[in-house]
């Protein structure tokens, strides 16, 4: 799911949903079409299903380098 | 005053006298709202707003004070619609209008004909040749604009991080979808120097990006805070930020709490939010939405491959029905051709062909033979005559007849009578055996 994004996997799938649905495809296509679509779908579920919930703080350092921080509620600037 | 009369006392006993002049209220009033619309026809007015309330008809009325004076106004229903804010106490504000008497109180007022709140008036204005130069560049072209990604997997925000806006983005994003993952930039979203802290965390932003790996990525930015007066929201208006915005390659939501006023960081922006709220809802979709969305997608894939394994099944039965068909059709004709080839083949075959040669080698063994004896016979026929003829011509066939040979004593045959002389020995041969004697005499035939 790192590679590819939610938008893109879930137009995938509708894609993927499409050309079955069309039935324009070979036997061998719609196999491999359905393969890849029940992949994506699973992609999407487990990104959907997720709840590594993250809040930083982006920074540059000294060195001009970049950090990240965790986000402390009530911190003041 | 000069020529009013002296006598004080007529004044007031009130008796008429000679030389007065005795107004109506209604008459008086006239001639003051005369005198006061021609001597204010128009002028400009500042001070500060109290009691400002707005009637049922849509009219406003209001006191414009300073330090020691108060100055009652009006504004009606058709430049009320026009005026964009709401008058509050306290508020500076430039009014232009005439000055001029509600006859029926004796109150004298300014009838506004348009306002501005002070000191923003020059702001404005250099707004508004910003905006027009800005336009002009393109800043706000919509063929700029890019997509706001939908659910990204980062989200860069810049704003306070004290404020309530950041605390607004992070509740909706929570409630719509737990995995969410925010980066805030902090910065000053007002006063001194906020404008520049704004532009350059979009800028900062961009270059963490360009550092980053493609999978850690910050897919959209929020740039905003919450409401507050045009005031409070002038850091948005600043050129810088609107360049920034223009310039970042992440797509960029502006969410400056402000319903009401475009700021130039909205106009630059790929997308506006109306308050940050706002702006998580775009791009945080709702979990339940998008889980339902996938599951109907998921079934209809299903259902998609379903149907497909149907027709195909279908189409599959209907092959092989017509195969069954076309092969029964081949086995007809492929019989009928069989059974031509084999009889084509029985006559081919050796047996048989033997067979035909043996009966015709028979035929015509049989036909040469019954031609052989045939043959024989005629020879036979011939050989017979000839031997017949050749008996006739054999010389002991003559003998038999009568004839003899003499030969000479030298054997050889004697033809003619000169071919002996007398006493020569000779031998006559007869049919049946030879006589040997002596030729006593040898005549000539007469001749020679």
């Amino acid at each position: 799911m790192a590679e590819i994004k939610f938008e893109e996997a879930l137009k995938k799938l509708e894609k993927i949903v499409e050309d079955l649905e069309k039935g324009e495809l070979t036997l061998d296509e719609a196999l491999k079409k359905y393969q890849e679509g029940i992949e994506l779908s699973r992609a999407c579920s487990s990104r959907l299903e997720s709840t590594r919930k993250k809040i930083e703080v982006l920074s540059k350092n000294r060195k001009g380098d970049f950090d990240l921080k965790p986000f402390e509620d009530g911190k003041d600037e | 005053m000069k020529n009013i009369p002296e006598d004080e006392e007529d004044f007031f006993t009130g008796r008429p006298e000679k030389g007065r002049k005795i107004f109506t209220v209604s008459e008086i009033n006239r001639r003051i709202k005369e005198l006061m619309e021609e001597g204010f026809p128009e002028v400009w007015v500042e001070g500060e707003v109290s009691g400002a309330t707005r009637i049922a008809t849509g009219t406003v009325f209001f006191n414009l004070k300073d330090a020691s004076g108060l100055l009652k106004c009006v504004i009606f229903p058709q430049t009320a619609r026009g005026i964009k804010f709401e008058l509050k106490d306290g508020d500076k504000l430039i009014c232009r209008g005439g000055v001029s008497v509600y006859e029926r109180d004796g109150r004298y007022q300014l009838y506004v004909r348009s306002l501005e709140p002070k000191g923003l008036g020059s702001l404005q204005l250099a707004l508004e040749q910003l905006k027009k130069k800005l336009e002009k560049e393109g800043l706000f072209a919509s063929e700029h604009k890019r997509k706001i990604p939908y659910l990204p997997s980062r989200i860069g925000v810049v704003t306070s991080a004290s404020g309530a806006a950041f605390k607004d983005i992070l509740k909706v994003a929570a409630g719509r979808f737990s995995g969410v993952h925010v980066i805030l930039y902090p910065v000053k979203v007002q006063g001194e120097g906020a404008a520049g802290e704004i532009a350059s965390a979009v800028r900062e932003f961009n270059a963490y990006n360009a550092r980053a790996r493609k999978n850690e990525r910050i897919e959209v930015l929020i740039v905003g805070r919450g409401g507050g007066s045009i005031e409070d929201l002038w850091a948005f208006n600043e050129e810088p930020v609107a360049r920034a915005v223009y310039d970042s390659e992440i797509p960029v939501i502006s969410a400056v709490g402000h319903e009401r006023d475009w700021t130039l960081c909205d106009l630059a922006a790929d997308l506006r939010a109306p308050t940050p709220s706002a702006a998580a809802e775009l791009v945080v979709p709702d979990k339940e939405d998008l889980r339902q969305k996938l599951s109907r997608l998921t079934a209809s894939l299903q259902a998609g491959l379903k149907d497909f394994t149907r027709s195909s099944r279908e189409d599959l039965d209907a092959l092989a029905h017509r195969m069954q068909m076309s092969a029964a059709h081949y086995f007809e004709i492929g019989a009928s051709r069989m059974d031509s080839a084999a009889k084509k083949l029985r006559l081919l075959n050796p047996k048989t062909m033997l067979e035909q040669f043996r009966r015709r080698v028979s035929e015509l063994s049989g036909r040469a033979s019954t031609a052989w004896t045939h043959l024989l016979q005629i020879k036979n026929e011939v050989l017979r005559s000839a031997a017949a003829n050749l008996n006739g011509l054999s010389p002991l066939k003559v003998l038999s007849r009568g004839y003899s040979i003499t030969f000479s004593a030298a054997g050889g045959v004697v033809r003619s009578a000169r071919d002996v002389s007398a006493g020569e020995n000779i031998r006559i041969k007869l049919h049946d055996g030879e006589i040997t004697g002596q030729v006593t005499e040898v005549r000539g035939n007469g001749g020679d």
